[in-house]
């Protein structure tokens, strides 16, 4: 069992962060990798890509948005519950080393993960830049740690509540026509991986992205998190999760992720009917 | 039964009462009910007891058959049981998922005239009845050596070594990735052909007995392997399957609908997703599905399927129904149950709509030609004979190979050209000192005895390792 022993919600409650006790992946896990997670008895594997560990605490900390019954599931658990199985660490660590100047982007519980590879980046000796997104200003995360962890900071809100009004991809671009980038991390919603790459390519500066298809044992295994990289298909779980953005099928992968999207209404509608 | 000289009117073998296909097809119950004790006795009476027992030297653990069907003709269930336990620590399993009718059975004496002894159903009976009837006793175990050995891997070769370790006195610690213990018996192989509750049951036993079960426990990742003897193990054994799915490599693969056999095995077995959504994994349910592959695994998908709801299953199969690898019986059982067989067919490609979701699929006809490398007759595409099935699931059983997870962050462990791991195959040594393999991960995928049999070998050869060196 896998005790939380902080919680905090943020975004109006439609972000959850936990701390949870983990030792054994606390001391072994690098920026990048992800853990499988299981409530109970009866839960989904559900693979999230951590935001932080402390191996002196022998704590992991994930940042997760509700969106299906499992995550609902997870948002019930307080300080002090446990979840049933925790696995990892999984997924290759980000590769870090001193390329120059660096440009971090992240979007919604994106910027969760982008966090500490963003923070290793600048350790590494790089300048780094970041550009962190949200739909509205409620919406966003991690505003302060994000602006900690880099040299410069840009915040955009897709409705203008808060920051520039506009999507991330037009900083990038402001960025992109102002100076030589040496990489690019991004790190969000699919279609903004999608948009990141599509503009770094045409830059031609090398552009790192985080996948998350669905998965089910995170070790090779099932080879349901299959994507399609440079016309080749990986697994995400052990060749992953991280790629070259330039390679990846972005199309198939929004529609992989749409597999079970009639099951996972079908099963978030009766648990918050169950929970109303 | 007390008479068995009166077997000189010969008893015909006793068939194992089956749920009904049409029935069975549509629930996750067992579809074979087991003996009742007058069965299994008069069964028991049908063994001739052969003073040279060729049945013995077809069981790749070297079961004291007459033995233990000596103590079921005369009702000494536990007997029976406690005799089986000295060859085989996991008999409720082996009884029903071993190939019998190419060991044990395929050797007995009354085979030759009649229908061989029912070993495998005997087996299962004594192992169940101990189950459904326990004593509370436990084999007797050696004093502590103060050796501990780690056993990656939870599937039938590590339980078999940890079940063969802890006895001799050794500690032992088994390590599964997975959140249960049990590996393929749990994770592969379906509830109707082996409840899970009897492998959890038989892990039970050998946690009783002083083994330490670890699940979440992913070594190569949580743990390296020489991490383990930093924590001061004093022996390995790598016991972790041949976990990487094969797929066809045929355009559109990754449509959804298509599925490796792991991951819908998986998901229908271990996370037990027929009970969606009353637990939270889904699982695809397929109208017309179709199984590529003919082994034991395309019968296990093809018939979860079916349970599924499906209208229709069909097995593909480039080949014709001769050279199917599953048990006759599988087959058997599948077709009862209204799977259909597509043989000499070979798919060529999958058509998807515009959502990115599975329609169909192209085939080509097949003929068989000369014989090939495994002696089988190759099949050779006919020309111009493609045409398109209608299918909405495709679960892709074709085989697997060696997954590298623990491999590739073992350095100075040899590997063969399809990343196997190198083992001597008496002992089980690899080529990494204190480290033993057994199992898919050294042989490729086969069978549960198998991995059993490469198991007791390794558990011999570590127990000689701790007691005088390597």
């Amino acid at each position: 069992m896998f005790k939380i022993v902080k919680r905090e919600e943020m975004a109006e409650g439609t972000v959850v962060l936990n701390e949870i006790e983990a030792p054994l992946i606390a001391k072994k896990a690098k920026p990048g990798q992800f853990v499988i997670l299981k409530a109970n008895e009866t839960g989904e594997r559900i693979p999230l890509t951590m935001a932080d560990t402390d191996p002196d605490k022998g704590t992991i900390t994930i940042i997760y948005m509700v969106v299906g019954k499992s995550t609902a599931l997870f948002k019930t658990l307080e300080t002090g519950d446990e979840y049933q199985d925790v696995i990892g660490p999984l997924g290759k660590p980000t590769h870090m080393e001193k390329v120059g100047k660096v440009v971090c982007v992240g979007g919604g519980t994106g910027i969760a993960v982008l966090h500490p590879i963003t923070r290793g980046l600048k350790q590494a000796g790089n300048q780094v830049t970041s550009i962190i997104g949200a739909r509205s200003k409620d919406l966003l995360i991690m505003e302060d740690a994000m602006k900690a962890a880099s040299h410069e900071l840009h915040v955009c809100t897709d409705d203008g509540s808060y920051g520039r009004k506009g999507f991330v991809t037009n900083v990038l671009k402001e960025i992109l026509d102002r100076e030589k980038i040496d990489l690019v991390v991004g790190i969000g919603p699919v279609p903004m991986m999608k948009f990141v790459s599509a503009m770094t390519k045409e830059y031609g500066v090398k552009t790192i992205v985080s996948l998350n298809p669905i998965m089910v044992d995170g070790t090779g295994m099932c080879g349901g998190c299959r994507v399609t990289i440079g016309g080749e298909t990986k697994f995400a779980c052990v060749d992953g999760p991280e790629f070259d953005g330039h390679q990846v099928d972005y199309d198939e992968l929004m529609n992989r992720l749409q597999a079970y999207c009639e099951d996972e209404k079908e099963c978030y509608d009766s648990f918050c009917t169950m929970n109303a | 039964m007390a008479d068995t000289k009166a077997k000189k009117e010969k008893i015909p073998r006793h068939a194992m009462p089956e749920q009904d296909p049409d029935i069975r097809k549509r629930n996750f119950l067992e579809v074979p009910t087991g003996y009742t004790v007058e069965a299994a006795m008069q069964e028991a009476g049908r063994c001739l007891q052969c003073k040279k027992p060729s049945c013995v030297e077809g069981c790749p653990v070297q079961v004291d058959i007459p033995g233990f069907i000596a103590l079921i003709r005369e009702g000494d269930f536990n007997g029976a049981v406690r005799n089986l336990w000295t060859k085989n620590s996991l008999p409720a399993v082996c009884g029903r998922v071993c190939p019998q009718e190419i060991q044990c059975e395929g050797k007995c004496i009354v085979g030759k005239k009649d229908d061989p002894v029912a070993i495998g159903n005997l087996e299962r009976f004594a192992a169940d009845y101990a189950r459904m009837n326990p004593t509370g006793e436990l084999p007797p175990k050696q004093k502590s050596t103060g050796k501990k050995v780690a056993v990656v891997g939870s599937g039938p070769s590590g339980l078999t070594v940890a079940g063969d370790l802890i006895v001799k006195g050794h500690e032992v610690t088994v390590m599964e990735a997975f959140h249960k213990p049990g590996g393929v018996l749990v994770y592969g192989i379906p509830e109707f052909r082996l409840p899970k509750e009897i492998v959890f049951s038989e892990v039970a036993f050998l946690e009783k007995l002083g083994v330490k079960v670890e699940c979440n426990a992913v070594v190569g990742r949580t743990v390296s392997l020489d991490e383990l003897f930093e924590e001061g193990y004093d022996a390995v054994y790598i016991g972790v399957g041949a976990g990487l799915p094969r797929f066809m490599n045929i355009p559109g693969e990754n449509l959804i609908g298509i599925l490796s056999a792991n991951e819908y095995l998986t998901r229908a077995n271990l996370m037990k997703a027929y009970l969606f959504p009353e637990v939270d994994t889904p699982i695809p349910r397929g109208k017309n599905v179709v199984v590529l592959g003919a082994g034991n695994v395309a019968m296990d998908s093809a018939r979860t399927a079916m349970r599924l709801g499906a209208d229709s299953v069909k097995i593909v199969y480039r080949r014709s129904r001769d050279e199917m690898p599953a048990r006759k019986a599988e087959i058997h059982h599948a077709e009862e149950e209204g799977i259909e067989m597509m043989l000499l067919t070979n798919p060529t490609k999958y058509i998807g709509n515009e959502n990115g979701r599975l329609t169909g699929m192209e085939c080509l006809k097949m003929e068989l030609g000369e014989p090939d490398a495994s002696g089988r007759r190759r099949p050779v595409p006919i020309e111009g004979s493609e045409f398109n099935i209608d299918t909405d699931l495709v679960i892709v059983a074709v085989g697997s190979g060696a997954n590298p997870l623990l491999t590739q962050t073992t350095k100075d462990m040899q590997l063969n050209d399809w990343g196997y791991i190198i083992a001597d195959p008496e002992t089980g040594k690899t080529t990494k000192r204190g480290v033993w393999a057994g199992g898919d991960i050294v042989t490729g995928a086969a069978t549960v005895i198998l991995a059993m049999g490469a198991g007791r070998k390794a558990a011999d050869s570590i127990h000689q390792y701790l007691s005088w060196g390597w």
